[in-house]
């Protein structure tokens, strides 16, 4: 036998439903916390969706925040945020930084006469200094911005339920959306505790951990769909154990690439995309999670009709197939 | 084993050598865009090439695909305005131009309704006070008179004004169903004039398109910042007739002096040259429409006002049987012949024209400035070395995702982590290929959407590959274990991509630039997948045990 690398044994036999209070319900738990964090400490929301100006300076003098803060001081401007931006792949003489200027109330947004002080206030006490991208939203757009990420966000969930409860059983479709929204709210929750900027991109990036999450169920549930049919005396409870049991090393070699290809991202893709990065690479932790200890349990909960009655679905749907 | 029928693997081969061959540009991205700048140089030259165009046309050669995807502005740099139209402003210009007509139209009827004068009224509304108040319904007649109908696509010809009475007062306002038709105008106005001003400026692919209502998207790649673009779409657009002094087709003719060498819009190769001093500038000019001459053929309408008719009535009083040219931006619009002394300020242009012709010639003409003024709602600048970062990182962050994955994968499933891999390759050959068929644009979130598929691109073949595991592990036998685990996988696979393809569907339509360059990206790498994964390697693995025949199978 050839050298295999085996991250999961061939058969396993766990029974993921033993810690259901701590799994189930933690998770649970977890969501309900994740929600109450981001009412309590809210998101910081970037100018997409606050409005206002973000400036990137570069320069080959290190940053201090403190004298950048002091330059601008003198300006009639929002509230000025100025942090340092760190990367591995930066060189040892360039330092980073974002600067962000919300708009004084009334105005629609920063105005080009103002950036162009700020960057003459910048130039004195850095003469190094380059402005590698200014971006500027106004409050009319910002607003939109969310409006429009909101039905994103709900259009990707309806139309996905809708699949899965035609291709499976409503039951189902409520078990996959159950981890959606566990796997969404968690990771909104770690930018409100950690308050890591929030733009567009996350946005982006939640509806792609949504599409990921539901990737994951739904092998889980097409196995167990097929399970159901194989195995028609079996407890519920069982049949659920051995789906999970089978596709296990599926869903660990295939989380394993996507969180390999989403680390190398992580480490080497720049600072530009990394909060849109970790939101991923945490959804696709979550998901992963999810997809074992969350979507199936409420499907237990509500039970399944298993007599004999036609099924919706034939798994041979798509047996015949021709590859 | 049931296999594949032959026509159907070579199809799935070209396939794979089409997504290769297409693809291959983009690996050599600075040096097709030479190739591609110099064929379209030389094509603009007439054919002529000098030697650097042709150095640079050598970069690549003639016979490979040499379509390219387009790069965002995330990637390339340059400046991205959201500009809203102040739509209302066109409705202030035109209620205040009406006001001489309404004050003649009462003043014919000064027996009935008394001195007329106007009364202090907020923008877009005219306000005429009369003496009288017994001549109201005669006063509101002749008013209602001077509006003509709106052409909708309903059909119904509703006034173009509403006319009522307050007190002694009429009140004049655009009708609600012309409004619509002027913010229409208005909007195709700005978006022609923009577009003139940017292309002028000669930068490659720049996008400007029309979002909702009155909104303008304007993305200018490598152009320095936000306020360049403004400034340039805010130069007004330079509108002159002139004098012709003779027609030719030699571009390096020689004007004489005082005079301007100037080639004409729509004939090719076609110059006149001018006098530099125009008779009259666009600055006279009041309105443009386009309309239909006495044969019945297409043509333009046009009005200056009292200095400009002045000037234009002498010289087509002294020039009857002469052409002058008109003069947009140095081109030639169209160079008439005068057939008669044109004495009103206003008159006709007419030529070979069509309805639409006309109708651009129109919007042109009109266009010397913008029409009303324009917010900014958004403004992004983006260097170029930002940008060139950004592609630097994604590709180490590519590369080092590719080969992780690709070793874990033969560390999993030996040979058949190899025909995986190369499944991988061909799919990313395929993504850049399709994003270049359709002109697709690759945006930082789309880079990180194809690490993305790097990682979630083997599930399929990861679903798969367990399935022969566990087929084998009945001990069925291998032909049989391969030909039931690629069938069984398939529903998942099935289920699983379509759900993520809802969710690329959803971000396409509902995001706008970088993350709609991320949902394409998405998108087509899960069609991509699904046809590596599942048919591509099942064409390898068909191959390579036709070939071997191994008695047994590990996986």
């Amino acid at each position: 036998m050839a050298f295999r690398l085996r991250v999961v044994p061939e058969t396993t036999n766990f029974d993921f439903f033993r810690a259901q209070w701590l799994t189930f319900g933690g998770s649970m738990i977890l969501t309900v916390v994740a929600i109450v964090a981001w009412i309590a400490m809210g998101l910081n929301f970037g100018i997409d969706f606050r409005g206002g100006t973000t400036i990137r300076t570069e320069a080959t003098e290190p940053v201090d925040v403190g004298a950048y803060r002091d330059a601008l001081s003198g300006l009639e401007l929002g509230d000025v945020a100025v942090t340092e931006v760190f990367d591995p792949n930066f060189a040892d003489d360039q330092y980073v930084a974002q600067v962000r200027i919300a708009p004084l109330d009334g105005q629609e947004s920063v105005s080009p006469e103002t950036i162009a002080q700020v960057e003459e206030n910048l130039r004195q006490i850095s003469p190094s200094i380059t402005f590698p991208s200014v971006e500027s939203v106004g409050p009319k757009v910002s607003g939109e911005l969310i409006w429009k990420a909101v039905l994103a966000m709900v259009a990707a969930s309806v139309g996905i339920m809708i699949y899965i409860w035609m291709r499976f059983e409503w039951q189902f479709a409520m078990g996959a959306v159950i981890a959606i929204v566990h796997d969404i709210f968690i990771t909104i929750g770690i930018f409100a505790i950690f308050q890591i900027k929030f733009d567009l991109t996350i946005v982006a990036a939640l509806l792609t951990i949504l599409g990921y999450s539901v990737n994951d169920t739904v092998v889980v549930f097409d196995r167990l769909r097929e399970n159901l049919l194989k195995y028609k005396t079996m407890p519920l409870k069982d049949v659920m154990n051995l789906s999970v049991n089978e596709t296990l090393s599926r869903t660990i070699m295939t989380s394993g690439t996507t969180l390999m290809a989403l680390g190398a991202m992580l480490i080497w893709g720049g600072d530009v995309i990394r909060g849109f990065t970790f939101a991923i690479f945490v959804g696709v932790l979550l998901g992963t999670y999810s997809s074992v200890f969350v979507a199936k349990n409420l499907v237990l909960f509500v039970g399944l009709d298993r007599s004999d009655k036609p099924k919706k679905s034939d798994k041979n749907e798509f047996a015949n197939v021709d590859a | 084993m049931q296999t594949a029928s032959l026509w159907k693997r070579v199809l799935i081969l070209l396939v794979c050598g089409w997504g290769i061959v297409a693809g291959l540009p983009n690996l050599f991205y600075s040096r097709v865009e030479q190739h591609n700048d110099a064929l379209a140089a030389i094509e603009a030259a007439g054919g002529t090439a000098t030697p650097e165009l042709e150095a640079a046309r050598a970069e690549w050669p003639d016979f490979l695909p040499s379509a390219l995807m387009n790069l965002g502005l995330d990637l390339r740099g340059g400046a991205h305005l959201l500009a809203e139209v102040k739509v209302e402003d066109v409705y202030k210009t035109r209620i205040d131009a009406m006001w001489p007509e309404v004050r003649d139209a009462l003043r014919d009827l000064r027996e009935q309704v008394g001195n007329v004068r106007r009364a202090p009224s907020p923008d877009g509304v005219l306000r005429a006070t009369i003496e009288n108040p017994e001549g109201m319904a005669a006063a509101l007649d002749a008013v209602r008179g001077l509006g003509g109908s709106v052409v909708t696509l309903t059909g119904v010809g509703e006034s173009t004004i509403d006319v009522t009475a307050e007190g002694n007062d009429i009140v004049v306002q655009l009708s609600e169903a012309e409004k619509r038709a002027t913010d229409e105008r208005t909007l195709q106005q700005s978006l022609e004039i923009i577009r003139r001003r940017v292309d002028q400026a000669g930068t490659r692919e720049p996008t400007i398109q029309r979002q909702g209502e009155d909104r303008i998207l304007i993305q200018v790649p490598g152009i320095g910042s936000a306020q360049e673009l403004k400034d340039l779409i805010g130069t007004t657009a330079k509108l002159t007739f002139n004098a012709v002094v003779s027609r030719t087709t030699d571009a390096g003719a020689n004007a004489g002096p005082r005079n301007l060498l100037l080639p004409s819009m729509d004939e090719e190769g076609v110059y006149y040259i001018v006098e530099e001093t125009p008779v009259v500038s666009g600055e006279d000019l009041v309105d443009a429409q386009p309309s239909f001459d006495q044969n019945g053929q297409p043509a333009v309408s046009f009005r200056f006002d009292t200095t400009g008719a002045r000037k234009f009535g002498d010289y087509t009083a002294a020039n009857i049987g002469a052409p002058f040219a008109i003069v947009l931006d140095n081109e030639v619009i169209s160079a008439p012949v005068i057939q008669s002394h044109i004495p009103g300020g206003s008159g006709i242009i007419t030529g070979s024209f069509t309805v639409e012709d006309s109708t651009n010639l129109a919007i042109l003409l009109r266009a010397g400035a913008l029409p009303a003024e324009m917010n900014f709602l958004e403004e992004r600048t983006i260097g170029p070395e930002l940008g060139q970062d950004s592609i630097d990182a994604g590709k180490i962050a590519a590369i080092g995702a590719g080969v992780a994955v690709a070793v874990y994968m033969v560390a999993s499933y030996g040979l058949f982590g190899i025909f995986a891999n190369i499944a991988l390759v061909i799919n990313m050959a395929l993504i850049f290929a399709a994003l270049s068929a359709v002109g697709g644009t690759l945006t930082l979130p789309g880079i990180a959407g194809i690490v993305l598929t790097i990682g979630m691109a083997v599930d399929a073949n990861v679903l798969v590959f367990e399935r022969i595991r566990e087929e084998l592990r009945q001990n069925k036998n291998a032909a049989r274990a391969i030909e039931l685990g690629y069938e069984r996988a398939l529903s998942a696979i099935i289920d699983a991509n379509i759900t993520t393809f809802i969710t690329a569907v959803v971000l396409f339509t509902v995001g706008a630039g970088p993350v709609r360059g991320f949902a394409i990206t998405l998108g087509i790498g899960i069609i991509t997948s699904v046809f590596t994964a599942v048919l591509v390697t099942r064409v390898l693995v068909e191959l390579w045990y036709g070939w071997r025949r191994p008695a047994t199978v590990v996986v």
